[in-house]
Formats: structure tokens, C-alpha cells, sequence
């Protein structure tokens, strides 16, 4: 299956890009989506997401709770940080 | 009621305004404010320009329903709330909310509730340019304990 992940904001810079295209197989959980992004991208991105400061979003509706996530083909997965807007 | 506008090219903040008022004849009094980028803001005070990113997904349905928590908490006769995306330039309009009211108690608690709102709480991300590097900007506490006031 694939999966979109999105980095908003200084994510961005530490993944390297503003989006991924992500391979895996179907029902990839949260502690193996870090450990995907541990080995593909720097170090501090999979701390940084898995902190408590860090929301995520999938297929555009925020989660509560993101330890419990589970991906599906064609899902959109966006890693949101505190924001800084006006 | 509410004009919510997610903008990714500049805008004439005047012209917005006075096609608001003009709208909202009925209005005693009409309440705007306008953000714009900082000459001589950033770190070192030498900002050459600000890029504000969103998230389409979630960031202009979280203005509207921001928009719709203000028209439901005073009595407004119109709301409009617009916000940059993109790159800017200092002196560029990022964000422009304008309430229009009977009385301007309501159309200043209006608009001063909506501004905490959208720079604490609406999904924008934001970098400056400084010396020729792009750096993201933090939120700050003032803007914590700025939204803690509305309880």
C-alpha cells in the first residue's frame, strides 16, 4: 500500500521535504511508522513527532490520540506542529 | 454571515474594508485589524520576508469554524476574516478582521476574541527570512496567555 505523509512547518526541514510517498504493508501502525522514519530521515524527526507537541491529521481530520493509528492504502497522514500563525 | 477568506496573492486591505462597511449599512459600528509584516522585524531586526504555510485540509475549515464560534458568542451584523499564505514582503497585509456591530462592544470583543484565535490557534506555520536563511518561527507565550483571557 501507499501512504502520503505531509511535514508542516520546521518538519519540513527536518525531513528533508514537504512530503513522502510511503510503501508498506496494509495496516502499518505507529510504532512502525517511526521506526520507518528513524532509518529513512534524521534522527530528530522521529523524536520530534513522537512528542507530545507534535498532532497529527489523517485524511485531513485531526487524531486524539496518534499512538493508535492505523494506515491504509491512499491515506494522508500530515505531522503538524505548534503553529505560528498572524 | 461571516466572509472567510484564505488568500495566497497580496490584497488591498482599504478596498476589503470598504466593501465590508458598505455591505453593513445596518452596522452603528464596524471594528478592524489589520497584521501586517514588520519593516525591521525578525531576529536582528533584519527581516527581508515572512512565509506563512497552511495546510489546506484543515486550515481554512478551522477559520470558519472559528468564524461561527465569534457570530455565535456577540451580536454581529458581519464578520469578515481574511489571512495570507505564501511569502511576504514587510509592509504586506497578512491578516485583516473587520466585525460589524449595533454597538462596538460587541464589535471589538469580536474581533480582538477572533485575532487571539487565529494567532494561537489556526493552522499556520511561519519562517522568516533573515541574511538570506529561511528560519521557522516558534509560538510564543504571549499568545498562550493572550487566548487564556476568553476563559
Amino acid at each position: 500500500m501507499a501512504v502520503k505523509l505531509v511535514f508542516l512547518g520546521r518538519l519540513e526541514e527536518l525531513a528533508g521535504t514537504d512530503s513522502a510517498s510511503l510503501d508498506a504493508a496494509d495496516g502499518l501502525g505507529w510504532a512502525a511508522l517511526l521506526a520507518h522514519l528513524t532509518e529513512h530521515y534524521a534522527p530528530e524527526l522521529a523524536q520530534t513527532v513522537a512528542g507530545v507537541r507534535v498532532k497529527v491529521a489523517l485524511n485531513g481530520v485531526l487524531i486524539a490520540d496518534k499512538g493508535g493509528i492505523v494506515l491504509a492504502n491512499g491515506d494522508e497522514l500530515a505531522f503538524l506542529p505548534p503553529v505560528s500563525g498572524g | 454571515m461571516a466572509d472567510v477568506r484564505l488568500l495566497t496573492a497580496a490584497f488591498d486591505p482599504a478596498a476589503e474594508l470598504s466593501a465590508f462597511t458598505a455591505a453593513h449599512p445596518e452596522a452603528g459600528g464596524i471594528v478592524s485589524f489589520l497584521g501586517q509584516v514588520r519593516e525591521g522585524g525578525g531576529a536582528g531586526g533584519s527581516c527581508e520576508a515572512l512565509e506563512l504555510r497552511h495546510y489546506d485540509p484543515l486550515t481554512l475549515p478551522a477559520m470558519r469554524d472559528l468564524a461561527g464560534q465569534v457570530c455565535a458568542r456577540w451580536t454581529l451584523d458581519g464578520l469578515m476574516v481574511i489571512h495570507r499564505s505564501g511569502v511576504m514582503l514587510p509592509t504586506e497585509p497578512i491578516v485583516l478582521v473587520a466585525a460589524a456591530a449595533r454597538h462596538r462592544r460587541d464589535a471589538f470583543a469580536a474581533a480582538d476574541f477572533a485575532m487571539d484565535h487565529l494567532k494561537s490557534e489556526s493552522w499556520f506555520w511561519k519562517r522568516e527570512k533573515s541574511g538570506g536563511e529561511w528560519r521557522w518561527i516558534e509560538p510564543r507565550a504571549q499568545d498562550f496567555e493572550d487566548i487564556a483571557r476568553w476563559g
